[in-house]
């Protein structure tokens, strides 16, 4: 396959997502605009202006009308996607790491940094529909885990919060009560900073990348450790194919490290594993600095990464891929 | 498309022919144009006829594949995205500006062994394994007791049995040269029965019955090798050079027999051979210099 390369960041890239019908492709990097491309040809459809700082994560709403980003800048803001027009802003009091919409949209979870003697925090804000009504407080605001909270997702029918970050404990939480209902397993759990997490296409079951150089599929009711895929290097970005049944993983040594080691050594490569067999299928090269950011079309044809190059590859599969046979 | 219409009107009597005009134009005569397919593997084919410049007939067939290259599969709602107009700094891009390019290399989905291929023990799941690989990949094997995969020499439970240890008293239970206290640093050539453990001994132990084996394909790892070397007798080593950088292989590797005779059989038989894509070059390696 020829891969589409995108070069419309200056920074590193630090997320990708694709919209319900996977004919629109987010990014967002440490420059402050998150763009929108189409996602067959990669053409760039337009930028969101107005944060001031790097953008760490999006969500789009299931009709591809509202935007959600957060930022560095401590501030989360939501989107017009067809015009680029900001609707709000929500202000906090530290950096936002993690956003995503609930399922129906009237609901959004965003995770906050530790920043001047904060603790990190999750937080859940109501989404009105007319954005003029919109109202900055939180339903919900959920402490305790040490260290940044890198990812915080919503669970099967938005009754739970699955979060993960530099603790490397996974955690379920009510998402009523901000109670805590389940721990990962500490040792069959990860290690080292879990830096990604992806839902399965029906949201089962779901794959977290950490920097122990693992990725580990779990249940999303029971958080049960299902497979477990080793790589020779942190991992950075995970998806599920919505497809087949494979996972891709990405990463490579950590930046401050390229420039001292062989090119080779790197391992800037999207991995493919087969989701159940945790064998591994192939890679794909190309980035010449660690992937941050992985996502499938939700067709599963296609599927994008994005690398601290400052690069999104858009990678259309050749045909022989969907005839791979273990 | 042409075909269906050429044979109506323009088929005329052969008798109604104006015999002056030559041999210019003589394209009604041919049997139409046949197009055959598309069959189920995109496969078209197209027959032809026409008159070279030396007025002869002659049948032209064009075999085409025809490929559906996007499967335009876009909803209502994705089309109307489609036309939307560009907003933030895209609208300033002229078509110049060369953000989405495509790549000019062409990438494939690297598959670590041959597909097809069967799965080896390099799943990297077992501990024996993952230990090994970070030991610099040696394989384990007992120098003592000649088991593999079990434990290293230095940590055999049947050292005390082996007859090469016999005469080798721990240093700790007595002295082990005339003369010499336990706090002093004792040469190993001066320990035990003297002469019998010397350095050019250990070091004959590497060089002894060592076979080369050049134009290693990258993939191949020291259990392979010995998965080749092994039907020609018991190995007491074997070794694949690894690029201390990247991990890669560097396509070269040695292989020590027990008994003589095995290696050369090995060499007779496996230099030349074709091994993964390469023909394996195998000769008996040359000792070290020093």
């Amino acid at each position: 396959m020829r891969p589409i390369l995108m070069k419309g960041h200056e920074r590193p890239l630090t997320f990708l997502r694709y919209n319900r019908e996977g004919d629109l492709l987010f990014s967002c990097a440490k420059d402050h605009t998150p763009t929108v491309w189409f996602a067959d040809n990669g053409e760039r459809l337009g930028t969101y202006r107005g944060h001031n700082g790097a953008v760490w994560c999006c969500d789009v709403s299931r009709d591809s009308t509202r935007l959600i980003t957060g930022s560095a800048d401590q501030t989360v803001k939501l989107w017009d996607v067809q015009t680029g027009a900001q609707l709000y802003s929500f202000n906090f009091d530290s950096p936002a790491r993690a956003v995503e919409f609930s399922v129906g949209d009237k609901l959004a979870v965003i995770t906050t940094d530790p920043f001047m003697g904060n603790p990190s925090t999750i937080q859940v804000k109501q989404i009105a529909k007319d954005s003029s009504q919109q109202t900055s407080e939180s339903v919900l605001t959920i402490k305790g885990p040490q260290g940044r909270i890198n990812r915080a997702v919503w669970g099967p029918l938005n009754k739970t919060i699955i979060s993960g970050g530099e603790d490397a404990v996974l955690r379920i939480w009510d998402s009523e009560t901000g109670k805590l209902l389940k721990e990962a397993d500490q040792e069959s759990g990860h290690q080292k900073t879990i830096t990604s997490l992806s839902k399965s296409a029906d949201g089962s079951h779901f794959l977290t990348g950490s920097l122990d150089k693992t990725a580990k599929l779990w249940d999303a009711r029971t958080l049960t450790l299902l497979k477990t895929y080793a790589s020779e290097r942190p991992v950075n970005a995970v998806a599920i194919s919505p497809l087949l049944d494979h996972v891709v993983i990405g990463g490579g040594q950590e930046a401050s490290h390229v420039t001292t080691t062989d090119r080779r050594a790197g391992k800037f490569e999207a991995k493919f594993f087969h989701k159940i067999l945790q064998e591994e299928i192939g890679g794909v090269k190309g980035h010449f600095g660690p992937i941050n950011s992985l996502a499938f079309n939700p067709d599963g044809r296609s599927f994008s990464s994005g690398g601290e190059d400052g690069y999104v590859r858009l990678h259309h599969f050749d045909p022989d891929y969907f005839n791979i046979k273990m | 498309m042409a075909a269906a219409t050429l044979p109506g009107p323009t088929k005329l009597r052969w008798g109604e022919l104006d015999e002056d005009d030559g041999g210019d134009d003589f394209d009604f005569l041919l049997p139409p144009r046949v197009v055959e397919g598309p069959d189920e593997n995109g496969v078209k084919r197209t027959v032809e006829y026409r008159f070279d410049d030396e007025g002869n007939k002659v049948k032209v067939t064009t075999t085409t594949r025809v490929r559906k290259l996007a499967r335009a599969r876009l909803s209502k709602r994705a089309l109307e995205r489609r036309a939307w107009p560009k907003f933030g700094d895209a609208v300033r891009e002229d078509v110049g500006a060369r953000l989405t390019m495509v790549s000019t290399e062409e990438i494939v989905l690297e598959r670590p062994r041959a597909p097809g291929s069967k799965q080896e023990e390099t799943s990297m799941t077992g501990d024996a394994l993952a230990a090994a690989g970070k030991a610099g990949a040696v394989l384990m094997v007992c120098r003592t007791c000649g088991r593999k995969g079990d434990h290293w020499t230095s940590k055999c439970p049947y050292k005390d049995l082996a007859p090469q240890t016999d005469n080798l008293p721990p240093p700790e239970l007595g002295p082990s040269a005339p003369g010499t206290g336990k706090s002093t640093y004792v040469p190993p050539g001066m320990r035990g029965g003297g002469g019998d453990r010397t350095g050019t001994e250990m070091r004959r132990r590497n060089d002894e019955n060592s076979v080369r084996v050049t134009n290693l394909s990258e993939d191949t790892r020291e259990p392979d090798l010995l998965e080749l070397f092994r039907t020609f007798g018991p190995v007491s080593r074997v070794y694949v050079a690894v690029d201390q950088k990247t991990g890669v292989s560097r396509g070269f590797g040695f292989v020590n027999f027990v008994h003589k005779e095995d290696a050369e059989r090995a060499i007779n038989k496996l230099n030349g051979y074709g091994y993964d894509n390469l023909i394996l070059r195998v000769e008996w390696a040359t000792p070290r210099p020093n």
